[in-house]
């Protein structure tokens, strides 16, 4: 181990610092001149950043900030040379952060359903965990690769086993507000009239309180289960989805191909749901994905008030609530892991939420 | 749409005024009266809360018949929405048992302040970073700014917070963490002790605002009243600041008025993560302990304070901004 150390060691140290000051010249000039050599900007990059991550894992093993920053540093390094590189062969076009956080969501979707069946250290029974050593550091080489609580429970899986929690309360509750937002919203723009301002006034009394607050006056009625969370959640998504679908009705419901349904005697119910439906539908489903990122904030938020989902069960919310205090101060991971994967997550929610909506949102593609 | 008597009055300004009056105090109706059935819908028992457990049945039925919860629903809100309207929002059910309108007096110019000042630093944050991005669209700053942006806007406050606390309380020690002085104990120690939580709240505002003030920026600098102030010499600076600026600044507006929801949000969960004696603490702490008349008069009186500001906002593009008058009138 040793020996490697000393090899590496000043070959890392320099290839990072030399490779830095390029990069950053290099990623621009490649979205311009597409047929420079690709040495300096993609595979110098590329590989000074892989082995800074590798140095990072093996020589500079255990020295705490020091490997989390030459990490990161590599990391970084990866990114714009696998950007510069994914540019000069697949066209200026290529945006490879919008890659990674597709491949992210995919990851921690499919590590979440499949859960159960990974080879993961326990992540709630406390009195399986008596011989685990407690407070553990991350190191990816070990058995515990993000580290261990107080308790000693593994944070990886813990992790994952929050994913889920978070991840099926959101989507659910994307799901239901989707599901009766969009009815409501669009039997509000088509039927105008009364049931429009009736659904205005409810819609702007849910409005009326700030969706935290509305979240904390539920959690302090509802028990704390994940049905109950999830009910919660939609109550907050609801108003915008009825005034998405509601806006997005009424630029269509007086185009010709409603008028000519009508003219042929279709029915109310036909007309919504074969004409203004799949219209409607797109900007709301990717509206849907940038709700999804701000009710698992919203998740998280009120499980690390401790009103959301309790304790021995993992939420990245109570997680992160486990390093209040002074705790934090001593052994930064318990709060920097559970946050780094919210982070990385509402992220990729966000990003690829806002390409679909400049995609598929008719008012954006106008402008 | 509804309201035709209203429609005889040929005033559109005054009709208009009226109209949403009343859909105003609809919406505070179905949201007082939406509070109120949830909260009776708690289902810790109130007088078990009081009295503590072990107490035999009859002193728990007396209490809940001091209470008033053996009325129907209906009369129970009646009786808090009447004394509600007078200011009088009931007493804790738990000790020291004082009322919830002193309480809430205490507690709401701290949460005023902190939502006051994390908005003031977004501003201060925002203008020059919007200006430095929007100078070359698609420039290097701008997509740093851009990227910057959507990261922090992906950081929940209570993790933003707990990081300033990690670096700037912990780490570099130059603020303290958890403390509060009042405004009347002088100015200087109150904004010492409010820096990091207003900055916590302001960090997401900043992002939210930079992003929409820098896409008005770019398209208010296509416009021909640009190029002749260029034509005429001025110095970019001087151009954005007394050219651009204004024009541009209506949609930051209407997002001040949006952002309201989050901004109270994150002062709520900032009060919580700082310990500071704001409505947030007030609510969750009254959340925890069951102390159900607490979060019942505490959620009213932001509803009606958050449902006011908005329509006041919404009231005044009018006067900002001559053609929404022109369009909507």
């Amino acid at each position: 181990m040793s020996d490697l150390a000393q090899t590496t060691d000043p070959a890392g140290a320099m290839d990072p610092a030399a490779a830095a000051v390029t990069v950053v010249s290099a990623e621009d000039a490649a979205a311009v001149r597409l047929g420079t050599p690709g040495l300096l900007r993609c595979w110098l990059p590329l590989l000074a950043g892989v082995a800074a991550f590798v140095v990072a894992l093996v020589a500079l093993r255990g020295q705490g900030w020091l490997t989390a920053a030459v990490a990161l540093l590599g990391l970084i390094l990866m990114h714009a040379g696998g950007a510069a590189l994914g540019r000069r062969r697949k066209g200026p076009e290529f945006d490879l952060t919008a890659w990674l956080c597709a491949i992210w969501l995919a990851i921690i979707i499919l590590a979440a359903v499949f859960a159960p069946m990974l080879p993961l250290a326990e992540e709630q029974n406390l009195s399986l965990t008596l011989d685990q050593p407690v407070m553990a550091r991350p190191d990816l080489l070990t058995d515990h690769p993000l580290g261990t609580n107080n308790f000693g429970l593994d944070l990886l899986a813990r992790v994952i086993y929050g994913a889920r929690a978070s991840l099926v309360v959101s989507i659910g509750a994307v799901v239901i507000a989707l599901v009766v937002g969009g009815s409501i919203g669009i039997a509000a723009g088509y039927f105008r009239k009364l049931t429009d301002a009736t659904v205005g006034i409810l819609t702007n009394s849910l409005l009326a309180i700030p969706p935290l607050i509305l979240l904390i006056a539920l959690a302090t009625v509802l028990d704390p289960t994940l049905p109950n969370i999830a009910f919660a959640l939609s109550l907050m998504a609801l108003p915008s989805m009825v005034r998405m679908a509601r806006a997005s009705t009424l630029t269509f419901v007086q185009r010709e191909f409603v008028l000519a349904g009508k003219a042929m005697g279709a029915s109310h119910l036909r007309l919504m749901m074969r004409e203004l439906l799949p219209n409607v539908i797109l900007p709301l489903l990717s509206y849907g994905m940038i709700i999804v990122s701000v009710l698992i904030v919203a998740e998280s938020s009120l499980s690390f008030l401790g009103l959301g989902i309790q304790a021995p069960e993992p939420s990245w919310g109570n997680m992160i609530a486990e390093g209040e205090g002074n705790t934090f101060e001593e052994h930064p991971h318990i709060v920097l892991v559970p946050g780094a994967a919210v982070f990385l997550t509402v992220f990729a929610f966000n990003m690829l939420g806002e390409k679909a909506r400049k995609r598929f949102d008719p008012r954006q593609a106008k402008i | 749409m509804i309201g035709s008597p209203l429609d005889l009055w040929k005033e559109e300004t005054l009709t208009k005024v009226l109209k949403r009056v009343a859909e105003l105090v609809a919406v505070l109706f179905i949201v007082s009266l939406g509070t109120f059935w949830l909260v009776s819908k708690m289902d810790t028992d109130p007088a078990v809360t009081m009295l503590g457990e072990g107490r035999t049945e009859a002193e728990y039925a007396a209490v809940r018949d001091d209470l008033g919860l053996n009325d129907p629903l209906l009369v129970r809100y009646w009786d808090w929405l009447s004394h509600a309207v007078t200011g009088d929002l009931g007493k804790s059910v738990v000790p020291p048992y004082n009322g919830i309108s002193d309480r809430i007096a205490g507690a709401l110019p701290v949460s005023v302040e902190l939502a006051v000042l994390g908005m003031g630093m977004a501003l201060l944050f925002c203008i020059p970073l919007a200006m430095w991005s929007a100078y070359r669209p698609g420039g290097r700053v701008d997509r740093l700014v851009g990227a910057g942006a959507l990261g922090v806007l992906s950081i929940p406050s209570f993790l933003a917070g707990l990081l300033i606390i990690m670096v700037l309380a912990n780490g570099l020690g130059w603020f303290p963490r958890a403390q509060w002085t009042r405004l009347g104990d002088g100015i200087g120690q109150n904004l010492y002790h409010a820096f990091l939580p207003a900055l916590t709240i302001a960090l997401a505002e900043t992002a939210m605002f930079t992003r929409i003030l820098r896409n008005d920026l770019v398209t208010t600098l296509q416009d021909d009243f640009i190029m002749s102030a260029k034509a005429k010499g001025m110095g970019p600076v001087h151009i954005m600041v007394s050219d651009a600026l204004r024009p541009s600044s209506f949609s930051l507006m209407t997002l001040m008025g949006i952002g309201l929801g989050r901004l109270i949000g994150s002062t709520v969960i900032v009060e919580y993560l700082f310990a500071l004696p704001g409505m947030g603490s007030l609510v969750i702490g009254a959340a925890n302990t069951g102390d159900f008349v607490t979060v019942q008069g505490a959620v009213l009186v932001i509803a009606v304070i958050y449902v006011l500001t908005n329509a006041l906002i919404d009231a005044s593009y009018g006067y900002l901004d001559p053609r929404i008058r022109r369009a909507h009138v």
